[in-house]
């Protein structure tokens, strides 16, 4: 059997748009390989979220609520997964790239004995993908040599799964101590916002080096906020402090692809084109008119961003 | 306590990198390499954290024999020794990690560090498929709560708390900062903003110049070097045309309206 084995993520009962992405590239994958989609989804809530993507013709959704899932935790993830696999012979295992399933999937895969691509970008074969390297400047074309294989997916490439039949729902027991892990959950400290979530968001506006400090940034808060839209930075921005390290749009950072980007005081450095440029609509304004940014720019405005900005936002409010 | 840090030799990110016209690698002809910025990260974690109490940082590099330039840069920012691991041929994440398992069997460290990811490949996996390999805890994404500008990174004060056998991690996920406790021997694999490495000193160049670095073959660790993962074919992804510059806020306004169509 070479089934595919899809990790779901979920937050208040809902799946991540992210994971939708996922089970899209499990769809095309169990299509290549020509086995059936399994979906994992674990945690308080994943009955309820489970219910959600019951719809994208999947075999069996394996659902894992136990104590050592409260609270995430590499070694009970690792431990799900590894099961889940096992209990249906998947020789394709994938997730949307994210800092969970960066933490957990290669340990699978190690355990598994394994092969693992990284933020696939698309399926060529049920053993061949095409993902991002040096980044994003070069994109590879990579076989997965062993008998199972790993991938974590970019969720900006896939899109929503196909409607297709109804997966029936299986608790899986995976019976793990808590009391036996290596690593144990302190705190986590949530940064909550109002704001349109980055990675998925329909627009996008963010700032760099150019907005000066965190008194700046509020212009781009306004910006966003009258655009409905969510929050980014550019890597000196989380650097320097000025807004939380979770808003940096970049290779090392988030990737995203919205409908509307706008970018200001951002210079463009190649490091932040690899997590934006997969936008639909690009807009920059900068002071500098050599600034990369502009290269891949459908607008580009040479302005102050501390008059352009209030200007639109003006304008904007006029409707 | 003993660190043990990996430092890979990659090409310098600020150079965009060339693609042989066959597409079968990439032209090395003319490229700079430096130490992966994430691994320069953990080799500087591991001077502040061995500068704090006491002990030996440890580096090990798998890669070409010339990587020795970026062994001989971390010695100069004042790590003890390295084992150099030769391989002309890169190695992939499955590779590295056996044949890091293999050096850790033999050299025993309380903590390994090392970058989250390489900008070359961009895998990402070294790390956690290391600490299944041995059989501990992992902490990836460490990182701080307060910024490369504050007091706390100007005092040079390391990141990660090690007390007992444990070590508090701080690190970056998704929505938030979380804060983990993992017992020792562990992983640690760091992330952009645990610190700020520091430049080797002249005085630390001449001192590294006479530090042991100790050549091994890949072959004498694993028993196939065959990359798992098989590159196929190398490409240029497609390039984003620039589009028009816009006179002014109203025009730009009226673009977006009317042209774009996405306010």
């Amino acid at each position: 059997m070479s089934n595919v084995l899809i990790f779901v993520e979920h937050a208040e009962a809902a799946p991540k748009k992210a994971s939708l992405a996922a089970i899209s590239f499990g769809q095309q994958a169990a299509a290549h390989s020509g086995g059936k989609l399994h979906l994992l989804v674990v945690g308080p809530g994943a009955a309820a979220a489970a219910e959600k993507v019951k719809g994208f013709g999947a075999e069996t959704i394996h659902l894992v609520d136990e104590p050592a899932f409260v609270s995430y935790s590499t070694e009970a993830m690792t431990a799900a997964a590894v099961a889940a696999a096992k209990a249906c012979g998947a020789t394709i295992i994938g997730a949307a790239s994210s800092s969970t399933s960066k933490d957990f999937l290669p340990r699978v895969a190690a355990r598994l004995d394994a092969a693992m691509a990284s933020d696939v970008l698309a399926v060529v074969s049920a053993t061949t993908f095409k993902r991002p390297m040096w980044a994003g400047n070069v994109i590879a074309t990579v076989e997965l040599t062993t008998p199972v294989k790993v991938c974590t997916v970019r969720s900006t490439e896939f899109g929503p799964p196909v409607a297709a039949g109804t997966a029936a729902l299986s608790t899986l027991k995976v019976g793990l101590d808590p009391q036996s892990f290596k690593a144990k959950f302190v705190a986590l400290k949530a940064l909550k916002s109002e704001r349109p979530e980055l990675t998925s968001a329909a627009r996008v506006v963010t700032g760099g080096r150019g907005v000066k400090g965190p008194e700046g940034f509020k212009l781009i808060e306004e910006l966003a906020d009258a655009l409905k839209a969510a929050v980014g930075a550019s890597r000196a921005a989380c650097d320097a402090g000025w807004v939380p390290n979770d808003l940096q749009v970049g290779q090392t950072g988030k990737i995203i692809a919205p409908d509307l980007y706008i970018g200001a005081g951002i210079s463009g450095a190649i490091q932040h084109l690899a997590g934006m440029k997969g936008s639909k609509v690009i807009v920059a304004i900068n002071k500098d008119p050599e600034a990369p940014i502009f290269q891949v720019a459908d607008y580009g405005l040479v302005a102050d961003l501390f008059k352009a900005v209030p200007e639109l936002i003006a304008a904007l409010k006029k409707g | 306590m003993k660190f043990l840090v990996t430092v890979k030799s990659v090409e310098d990110p600020e150079m965009k990198v060339k693609i042989k016209p066959d597409g079968s690698g990439i032209d090395t002809a003319q490229v700079k390499y430096v130490i992966n910025p994430f691994d320069e990260i953990a080799v500087e974690e591991a001077l502040r954290l061995r500068d704090a109490s006491s002990g030996e940082v440890v580096i090990a590099t798998i890669g070409r024999k010339d990587a020795q330039q970026q062994i001989r840069t971390a010695l100069a920012m004042g790590a003890d020794r390295a084992i150099h691991v030769i391989s002309e041929e890169p190695a992939d994440p499955t590779v590295v990690s056996l044949a890091l398992a293999k050096i850790i069997g033999t050299e025993k460290p309380d903590v390994v560090l090392m970058g989250k990811q390489a900008i070359d490949d961009d895998q990402g996996q070294t790390g956690a498929m290391l600490a299944e390999r041995l059989g501990w805890g992992q902490a990836s994404f460490a990182s701080k709560e307060v910024s490369l500008e504050s007091d706390e990174e100007k005092a040079k004060k390391p990141g990660i708390k090690i007390a007992g056998n444990r070590a508090e991690v701080i690190r970056e996920v998704d929505g938030g900062i979380e804060t983990i406790s993992v017992a020792l021997p562990a992983v640690i694999t760091t992330d952009l903003r645990l610190n700020t490495p520091r430049y080797a000193s002249l005085p630390g160049i001449m001192k590294a110049k006479k530090k042991e670095v100790k050549e091994l073959k890949l072959a004498e660790l694993v028993t196939s070097t065959t990359p798992r993962v098989k590159l196929l074919k190398l490409e240029a992804p497609t390039q984003r045309k620039a589009g028009i510059k816009v006179a002014d806020v109203p025009a730009l306004d009226d673009k977006l309206k009317h042209e774009a169509k996405v306010i």
